[in-house]
């Protein structure tokens, strides 16, 4: 999963200190030469076909519970990359965002609180629910984006914890401390999708449809603003573009992408309550952006293939070695100061160095080649 | 390259009749920046021609570049009030005066480093025209695309289109600095010293591209090499200690003992 760039990526190994991600192509948009399919990389085809075939391989655990939740914080740290690497804004406010979504196909749709779920049919309520979503996101950018740096992870911090505070104190809707059960997803094709195939296949789909959907807008007239707004805002403002409003309408757009994965989340676990969207929850989302590295989209799915691999397995190392299973989050911590501290720019910056060097080296000697 | 014509050509229009009133490209009265309690510039009045091409002369800290951001909106002024082709723009933010085809260059080049050169000019020209938000890559033989292209060919960077603008010579980032100011339909540039740094033959290029200009494209050029700014312009503005000193023809301003004493003759040529 971390052998290839994405696809398109011709300067895959960007000159070193060049941390941010500059769409898919040194090409002028538009300038490609060969069709699309043509320049992907054999790696992602082999990543593909493992993919699509790893359920005559994989146990249902692993389908549902390690690779159905590394797509889930995939996409959710997804959005958070495309705001913080394409846009330059660091947003803690991403999981509440997709807790939103979560919350609200709950709340619109049916559940196990009859009360309070209005019992919508799927295709209202989860187009209702993204937009929700999208649109609490939306608010949000407009509060944040006059801010910059620490003020903008302060400021959506903030509303974060106010999100959590507000959903565990709040009965009428939120339903508080107890929040939602029996969230399933609809049965679409008379397929039940919370069984573990079919949740596998569906978490798989949406997340490369969110991954596509990144890389495409990239390279867009949006996309490619975003980066100008995030390399140089003053100059945006001098070429005819509203960099406030381009800030916000990028919230909006990794509001859409968090709110599917928030969806999600809610089918996998079948409920949804404050903790989802609860502080411990809020950081991880980050340092799973950050680990797998802002560079490119496919950073946020490393980072969370770590994560969910660590959180999985490191109970069972810790009780190897006699310590408390609560100790995953130490091991998750020091991960990630090993990775902050060894490579800034998380997994993807390790391997973009990793192969340029091996570009450099002369393979008869090993020596460096400059 | 016609989407990009016909957005300049309604919003020219719609200027256009606001315009008829006073006739002015640009105009400035009384126009003070304080940087705390630095006068930047002080009561700066000014009225600029459609067409006309200006020369404002200054020593170092005379309030020169203040000056154009002001006009620009990168900074509000303090007091007075700057007009558009008749239009009072002074409480506009920046992206709206530009969107009524005013332009500039950075005297300190404000490009984008992480992007390509032609993403660079891409996003100028998209920058002043609609679909600023479209969700849909650019086709092949998209009339931005073809105009950016043109853009670069005419600042003679297409050999250098596909790389990084961090990668680009200090001179080519210079070149780079005016196509972005080209984009879409200019009706009036600043260009803030657009020479510094250049070679010799980088600056003959570089009085080509202005006197080259279409005659109706008025712009305003801050230069401290004498031999470009009276070469491209046919007035000239002296400020000093951020007032307007003198203005008058090239001629008129080169022979004229004040200046001399106060600029020229103090041997400064940046
Ligand atoms: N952003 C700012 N904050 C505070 N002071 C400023 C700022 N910009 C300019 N100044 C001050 O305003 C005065 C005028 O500066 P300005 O840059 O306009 O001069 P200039 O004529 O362009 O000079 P140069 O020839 O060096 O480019 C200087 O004293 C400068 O220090
Ligand atoms: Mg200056």
């Amino acid at each position: 999963m971390t052998d290839t760039p994405p696809p398109g990526a011709r300067n895959a190994t960007p000159p070193a200190g060049a941390a941010r991600p500059s769409g898919q192509e040194g090409g002028a948009p538009g300038s490609e030469q060969k069709l699309w399919i043509e320049r992907i990389p054999a790696g992602w085809w082999a990543l593909a076909i493992v993919l699509l075939f790893m359920p005559a391989v994989a146990n249902n655990f692993w389908l549902f519970q390690v690779f159905g939740w590394t797509f889930i914080l995939g996409m959710i740290a997804l959005s958070l990359m495309f705001l913080a690497g394409y846009g330059g804004m660091v947003s803690l406010i991403q999981m509440s965002v997709a807790a939103m979504g979560g919350y609200m196909v709950a709340i619109l749709g049916p559940s196990g609180v009859e009360t309070i779920s209005l019992g919508l049919p799927w295709w209202l309520n989860i187009p209702l629910a993204i937009l929700i979503a999208a649109v609490f996101a939306t608010l949000v950018g407009a509060l944040a984006v006059r801010t910059e740096g620490i003020y903008t992870i302060m400021i959506t911090l903030a509303i974060a914890s106010a999100f959590f505070y507000f959903t565990r104190q709040n009965y009428g809707i939120f339903n508080g401390y107890t929040g939602f059960n029996l969230v399933v997803p609809p049965m679409l094709f008379g397929v039940d999708w919370r069984q573990p195939v079919a949740f596998y296949y569906l978490s798989l789909g949406l997340a490369v449809l969110c991954y596509a959907a990144v890389v495409y807008v990239s390279r867009t007239p949006f996309g490619l603003a975003l980066q100008g707004v995030r390399d140089n805002p003053r100059r945006m403002a001098a070429l005819g573009f509203n960099v406030t409003a381009h800030r916000i309408a990028a919230y909006t757009f990794a509001g859409a992408i968090a709110a599917i994965g928030g969806i999600l989340l809610v089918w996998q676990n079948s409920q949804i309550a404050p903790g989802t969207a609860g502080l411990p929850a809020v950081f991880d989302i980050l340092v799973i952006a950050v680990v797998g590295g802002l560079r490119r989209p496919s950073g946020a799915f490393i980072g969370a293939l770590i994560y969910v691999l660590l959180r999985t397995f490191s109970p069972d190392v810790l009780t190897a070695f006699e310590l408390s299973n609560e100790r995953f989050k130490l091991l998750i911590g020091l991960g990630f100061l090993v990775v902050v501290f060894f490579s800034p720019d998380g997994m993807l910056g390790l391997y973009d160095r990793w192969k340029a060097n091996r570009g450099r080296r002369d393979p008869l000697t090993g020596k460096e080649r400059e | 390259m016609d989407g990009a014509r016909e957005t300049g050509a309604v919003t020219a229009a719609r200027a256009g009749i606001a315009g008829a009133t006073t006739g002015a490209a640009l105009e400035l009265r009384g126009v003070t920046k304080m940087f705390g309690a630095l006068a930047a510039i002080s009561d700066v009045t000014m009225t600029v021609r459609p067409g006309e091409r200006r020369a404002v002369l200054g020593s170092n800290g005379a309030g020169k570049t203040t000056l154009f951001n002001c006009v620009t909106g990168d900074f509000l002024p303090t007091s007075g009030t700057i007009r558009l082709f008749g239009e009072d723009v002074s409480a506009f933010p920046a992206h709206e005066r530009i969107r009524r085809g005013l332009r500039r260059t950075y005297q300190i080049s404000l490009l984008f480093t992480g992007l390509s050169v032609a993403d660079n000019v891409y996003l100028a020209c998209r920058g002043v025209s609609r679909g600023r938000f479209s969700l849909l890559r650019p086709r092949k033989g998209d009339p931005l695309l073809t105009r950016s292209l043109e853009l670069v060919e005419a600042v003679h960077l297409t050999p250098h289109r596909d790389q990084l603008v961090s990668e680009l010579s200090y001179g080519q980032q210079r070149q780079l600095e005016i196509a972005l100011a080209l984009a879409g339909a200019p009706r009036f540039i600043l260009f803030d010293e657009p020479a510094a740094g250049l070679s010799p033959t980088e600056r003959r290029e570089l009085v080509a591209i202005l006197t080259g200009l279409p005659s109706h494209m008025g712009f305003v050029i801050i230069e401290h090499d004498m031999d470009v700014a009276l070469r491209v312009a046919e007035s000239v503005t002296m400020m000093h200690n951020g007032r307007v000193f003198k203005e008058g023809t090239p001629a008129e301003i080169e022979n004229d003992a004040e200046v001399q004493e106060l600029y020229l003759g103090g041997g400064h040529h940046g």
